[in-house]
């Protein structure tokens, strides 16, 4: 039901783009910008919101041997007492979603036994679709600049080298894996009971929205008879604060953008800025060095205790009687 | 009449029907919760609460309907977490950035042995984030239920009680997640939040009222230590011969050694307790323990973070009062968590202490300089590779052992090499249970974060299969036929859950096992363990002697 209403959603929104042909200023240079507004100023504000609460304990989880003796060989990364070691922990969680890489599926038997299996589909589902997302992202930069960074042309090169090219123009490998890896997303949530017993409407919703991104952007560049330079005009008038429209924009370049400018909006108020959040959190990004190096919190305030002085007060008889040394006679 | 709370209620091929894909037919939102003897705890008792000052104290049941809560229980727990989200910036963040992907689902103990929904980490966090973006986020009061937002009811409190109290905080489920949301967090976050209605389990806020006043968990009074002790002198030099001395509040000793409570009164406890005195004794330690500070172990962690405090700030001022240089830490799980990641936080900075310094072997404990505070498999490892120890491990060839990572230390600190390396140097016969059940992924006893209760029965049995699952694994494959843990908790625990999952395992602490190794100085002939059992092999001898009167 849940994946109903996000579907039902999505593609409200995408025939209510299609239609943004009929109003290109609205559609091609208000919403996109609002949409951008939305997403920088809505995910710096996140950020900040995050960054303003203090971290009043060091709580590293540790998944590797501590720094002791030395003799002992510390697991550096996954258990790191240096700033280093937490900069690469960390890029290891962002750039190979390294907690995913451990990720298991346990069965248990009738006989009592439980096995451990080694379980990478969700890690390479998120990896398909994160790098690909990356990829083309950045493949898109070359509608936005003129003429394109080298870097990026060299990067669109390598994406449409990689596939076997029968396809005129050529189709992009990142742009297989995309729908592929979100895909495959779509379908994991669906097919187990306990993944669909867990997902909300809002679970479902980025996935068919970058579902549909996907598919219009794919259609737009091999099905449909696009005009490039207009939306390449368009583009770099955006970026320039000098926006133009040109008629001659097809509608679903319109549906296209307007999914675009949906995620761009909703992306900060939503799941969706684990992106950012990840940096910031504490059983990752610190280093466990809460022996040798004190952490202070910054909200720490007097509690009432049970002092020596009252304990002895309460026992000193029976301390004395005991023959266990006391303060006052 | 067998009772939920004794194991024999329970018939192993019932508790191992676990169908994770049969689910109930109403959303999770909408299914209440079912309060089953044997799955909960009993409430804490009023006058743990007035001890402790805490609000709300009264005598209430959980089946009851009405909770007794305050008029305005909604609008307190509505401020407490505000207050909260502004406070802690991992409550906060592990509200806004899980994408629900699963990843931990699998991962804890309890859902894997129990197949119930809300116990897969993921809804645990739910429940309180539902009400979190109800209150707390725009998406949540624009589009309600479908962006998962739900109204605070009573209900939802009841449920809050059930599960934060069916989480052990152990962190295995934060090892998989990819923003490494860490469900310790949210759980003590939900039980602080309950305790605001003055709702508590009695097995964790006595203790913590028992800690409050007498030191520790166990409500032992000064001369009642004297005397617990002192009968372990007695056992130990029937065992050994040996006279060990019984150093309490001294002053001007070097270390003050901090135990766990569990460790004075019951077994198998009792006995790495008399590993303690024994191997201080022939170290030559110059040492005390305290009846004031008698307990490292901390129910504050499993109650609120003020209340770590409240119990951590004994041991610090005890270290003053008594002038010692450091601080040595016995073999206790959650205990090591507060030392480790709290104490110098909430009770230090200890700068009236010196860096620790082994005074046998003049090892400079670096990475505790701050705290002062060491491991006492830190000290025992550095012992041994120093040739300080004068170890026989084929006293323990009897012994085929494995060991049991426990949670606190292995995800909040990262001890793993060292209880193996003393373990290796002190047992001949060391097994290994498979990868993923131990070290980071070590797997709960199924009774940590105050749920070892016999009320707890259930759940304990199913929390702790996965643990049983893997001792009866090398007991299978290796034969192994004992189980040592540096955890009092642990040591209790298991040994109900290997009785019943891997019956033939004994439960033991790593000390108990380097004493029953340790040659020394100026014992009798050794014929018996700790245990006051005769050790194989050894008894041989006796027979010979025996053979003569024969």
């Amino acid at each position: 039901m849940n994946a109903v209403i996000s579907l039902v959603a999505v593609v409200v929104l995408f025939l209510v783009g299609l239609l943004g042909g009929w109003a290109g200023i609205l559609f091609g240079v208000i919403i996109p910008y609002l949409a951008v507004a939305l997403f920088l100023g809505g995910l710096i504000y996140r950020v900040i919101s995050w960054a303003n609460v203090p971290v009043p304990f060091r709580i590293p989880t540790t998944c590797g041997q501590q720094q002791s003796l030395p003799w002992i060989e510390q697991a550096k990364v996954d258990n790191p007492s240096t700033t280093f070691g937490v900069i690469v922990r960390m890029a290891l969680e962002v750039l190979i979603f390294r907690s995913l890489l451990r990720n298991t599926k346990t069965v248990l038997r009738e006989s009592g036994k439980i096995a451990y299996a080694g379980s990478l589909a969700l890690w390479l589902g998120a990896m398909m679709f994160h790098w690909s997302l990356l990829v083309i992202l950045l493949r898109h930069l070359r509608f936005l600049t003129e003429p394109a960074p080298f870097l990026i042309t060299i990067l669109q090169e390598v994406d449409g080298f990689l596939l076997l090219q029968v396809w005129m123009p050529v189709l992009y490998l990142s742009s297989i894996l995309f729908l592929v890896g979100l895909a495959y997303l779509l379908f994991r949530r669906l097919a187990s009971p306990q993944l669909r017993y867990i997902s909300l409407a809002i679970d479902y919703f980025p996935l068919f929205l970058l579902l549909g991104i996907g598919i219009s952007g794919l259609w737009l560049r091999h099905l449909s008879k696009t005009d490039v330079g207009s939306i390449k005009e368009l583009a770099v008038g955006l970026v320039t604060f000098s926006p133009v429209v040109n008629n001659t924009i097809n509608s679903l370049f319109f549906g296209h953008i307007f999914l675009v400018c949906v995620l761009l909006a909703y992306f900060p108020f939503s799941k969706l800025v684990h992106m950012a959040g990840v940096f910031l959190s504490p059983t990752r990004n610190m280093a466990n060095n809460n022996r040798a190096v004190r952490h202070v919190n910054p909200w720490d305030y007097p509690v009432k205790t049970h002092s020596y002085e009252e304990y002895e007060d309460e026992w000193r008889e029976k301390m004395k009687g005991a023959g266990v040394p006391v303060d006052k006679e | 009449m067998v009772k939920p709370d004794e194991v024999a209620y329970y018939k192993k091929d019932d508790l191992l029907k676990v169908d994770y894909e049969s689910l109930p037919a109403t959303e999770w939102m909408d299914t209440p919760v079912d309060f089953r003897r044997g799955s909960y705890i009993y409430p804490g008792k009023p006058k743990n609460l007035k001890i402790l000052d805490l609000p709300n104290p009264r005598e209430w049941a959980l089946t009851d309907d009405d909770w007794k809560l305050q008029e305005n229980w909604k609008q307190i727990i509505l401020e407490g977490m505000a207050e909260r989200l502004k406070k802690y910036r991992s409550f906060k963040l592990f509200m806004d950035t899980c994408v629900r992907c699963g990843a931990c689902a699998d991962k804890c103990h309890f859902y894997i042995g129990g197949g119930d929904p809300k116990n897969m980490p993921v809804l645990r966090a739910e429940l309180l984030r539902s009400v979190y973006r109800k209150d707390f986020t725009t998406l949540g009061k624009v589009l309600g239920k479908l962006a998962g937002a739900r109204e605070l009811t009573i209900d939802v409190i009841k449920e809050w009680f059930y599960y934060f109290y069916q989480c052990t905080e152990c962190r295995r489920c934060s090892v998989f997640c990819p923003y490494g949301i860490d469900t310790a967090e949210i759980t003590m976050m939900g039980r602080e939040l309950l305790g605001l209605l003055g709702l508590y389990i009695n097995w964790s806020i006595e203790p913590v009222a028992n800690c409050y006043r007498f030191g520790n968990h166990l409500a032992i009074p000064p001369h009642g230590l004297v005397d617990t002790l002192e009968f372990m002198l007695e056992d130990i030099e029937e065992a050994t011969g040996i006279k060990a001395g019984l150093p309490l509040n001294k002053k001007g000793a070097e270390v003050l050694f901090i135990p766990p409570s569990g460790d004075y009164v019951a077994a198998p406890g009792i006995y790495t307790c008399m590993g303690y005195l024994l191997l201080f004794h022939d170290l030559g330690l110059d040492y005390t323990f305290s009846t004031y500070a008698s307990e490292g172990g901390n129910f504050g962690l499993f109650t609120s973070h003020e209340m770590i405090k409240r119990l951590n700030s004994k041991i610090y001022a005890e270290a003053k009062r008594l002038g010692v240089k450091w601080i040595l830490g016995g073999e206790c799980g959650h205990m090591w968590r507060v030392l480790h990641q709290y104490m110098d936080t909430v009770s230090g900075p200890a700068d009236f202490l010196e860096v620790p310094k082994s005074p046998f072997t003049g090892t400079v404990f670096e990475n505790a300089r701050s705290t002062k505070t060491v491991h006492i498999m830190e000290f025992f490892s550095d012992l041994i590779k120093h040739d300080k120890l004068n170890l026989d491990p084929s006293r323990n060839d009897h012994i085929r052992v494995t060991f049991h990572d426990s949670c606190n230390p292995a995800r909040g600190m990262g001890i793993f090499e060292e209880p193996r390396y003393v373990l290796k140097s002190v047992c001949n016969n060391f097994f290994e249970m498979p990868l993923n059940t131990i070290r980071e992924q070590t797997f709960c006893c199924g009774g940590g974060a105050g749920l070892g209760t016999d009320e707890n029965m259930e759940m304990r049995l199913r929390g702790g299969l996965p643990r049983g699952a893997a001792v009866k694994y090398v007991q299978e494959k290796h034969g192994v036929n004992q189980l040592a843990a540096m955890c009092a908790i642990d040591r209790a625990t298991l040994t109900t859950v290997c009785d019943y999952w891997a019956p033939g395992v004994q439960a033991t602490g790593i000390t108990e096992l380097v004493a029953n190794a340790m040659i020394f100085k100026g014992e009798n002939k050794r014929t018996v363990n700790l245990r006051l059992e005769p050790v194989p092999g050894m008894e041989g001898d006796e027979k010979e002697g025996g053979a003569d009167d024969e």
